[in-house]
């Protein structure tokens, strides 16, 4: 309740909120570059325009899928089933919106409906292990760094991404996953819980995408390894402590 | 298919596209009601995040080059620099720096 005090405070003035989204985006901007770069350059090859390539990564906004998309459009795939695949792809966002939902602020309907259009993964794995409550100005000035760089950097890619030494394009594959390490390892010396919880989705992932999509595999190891923790929980155990330690 | 099916096959394809995408991010955030949430689902969604960032993680990282090495490489130094607590920025931008010059010698 604190927390929600603090948030209503800085709300008054509603700057330091979209400023301090701003801020923590900017380590999503530079995650985005690289993957939008190569989208651009992809898209470039598989023959659709710079308008379809820019417009696509403004409406859509999820990496994934736009990649998949491409591939699909490559293999000569119909509309519908690329939209049913994106579908399957995105629907892991459902699972990440109600968790939003349940560390957000209370606000308007028309403000939920604004930022619900920039929960991606990487919105949502910043704006979730942000202490304490998130406003709808903080995920504002996270989604608009996060959704500038992808759209301008799929253009660049388009027009220009062929340009970039490869060794580089290389080694900024890295940068998503070095974000989500970066998030995680705070949670991870403060609370076992969290370290259980990531090893054990980890673990399911690996074995669930072997025979699901990736966007299914995603959903069932996130899901079974919450169900497991609370289970752990539920028959007394040790991670009791650490519950009520994140619950001060 | 000519230029003109092309494209605008190509648009009702991202139109598309943008609805599967928006409807199941909006969603829940519009029609659930974070207070009436029973206690133990909420703090389920709130153990969320960590298995969710678990699962993106892993095997996820190790499929960024053919050498399966190069992303656990990757995954290496970017936890180490994470443990030293670190801006999360230092984390992404090191271990980029760090792995470009691996790819150098690849």
């Amino acid at each position: 309740m604190k927390l929600r005090a603090q948030e209503k405070l800085s709300g008054q003035t509603q700057l330091p909120g979209f400023l301090q989204g701003v801020q923590a985006g900017l380590t999503i901007a530079i995650g985005y570059m690289p993957i939008a770069l190569a989208f651009g350059l992809l898209a470039k090859n598989t023959g659709i325009s710079l308008l379809h390539t820019v417009g696509m990564s403004l409406l859509v906004f999820a990496g994934a899928s736009q990649f998949m998309a491409l591939g699909l459009l490559a293999l000569g795939t119909g509309t519908v089933e690329i939209i049913f695949s994106t579908f399957i792809v995105n629907i892991r966002h459902m699972l990440m919106s109600m968790s939003i939902n349940e560390k957000a602020v209370p606000e308007s309907k028309l403000r939920k409906l604004v930022y619900a259009f920039g929960i991606t993964d990487e919105v949502f794995a910043v704006a979730s292990t942000r202490e304490g409550a998130v406003g709808s100005h903080y995920l504002y000035g996270l989604s608009l760094m996060a959704y500038s760089s992808w759209v301008i950097n799929s253009g660049i890619g388009y027009a220009a991404g062929s340009a970039l030494p490869a060794s580089f394009q290389q080694g900024m594959s890295i940068a998503l996953y070095a974000m989500f390490i970066g998030l995680l390892i705070p949670s991870v010396k403060k609370y076992r819980k969290a370290l259980f919880l990531a090893l054990a989705a980890g673990l399911l992932n690996s074995l669930l995408v072997l025979f699901l999509p990736v966007g299914w595999a995603i959903i069932g190891a996130t899901i079974g390894a919450v169900l497991l923790m609370e289970l752990l929980q539920t028959f007394g155990n040790t991670c009791e402590k650490s519950e009520q330690e994140e619950e001060k | 298919m000519n230029f003109e099916t092309m494209n605008s096959t190509v648009w009702i394809m991202i139109l598309g596209m943008t609805l599967v995408t928006y409807i199941p991010r909006m969603l829940p955030l519009v029609v659930l009601d974070a207070e009436k949430i029973p206690p133990f689902l909420a703090r389920m969604l709130r153990n969320l995040p960590y298995a969710a960032l678990g699962a993106l993680i892993f095997p996820g990282i190790l499929g960024i080059h053919d050498q399966l090495w190069y992303g656990l490489a990757g995954g290496v130094v970017a936890i180490g620099i994470a443990f030293t607590g670190a801006p999360l920025i230092v984390v992404v931008l090191s271990s980029v720096a760090v792995l470009s010059a691996l790819a150098l010698l690849l």
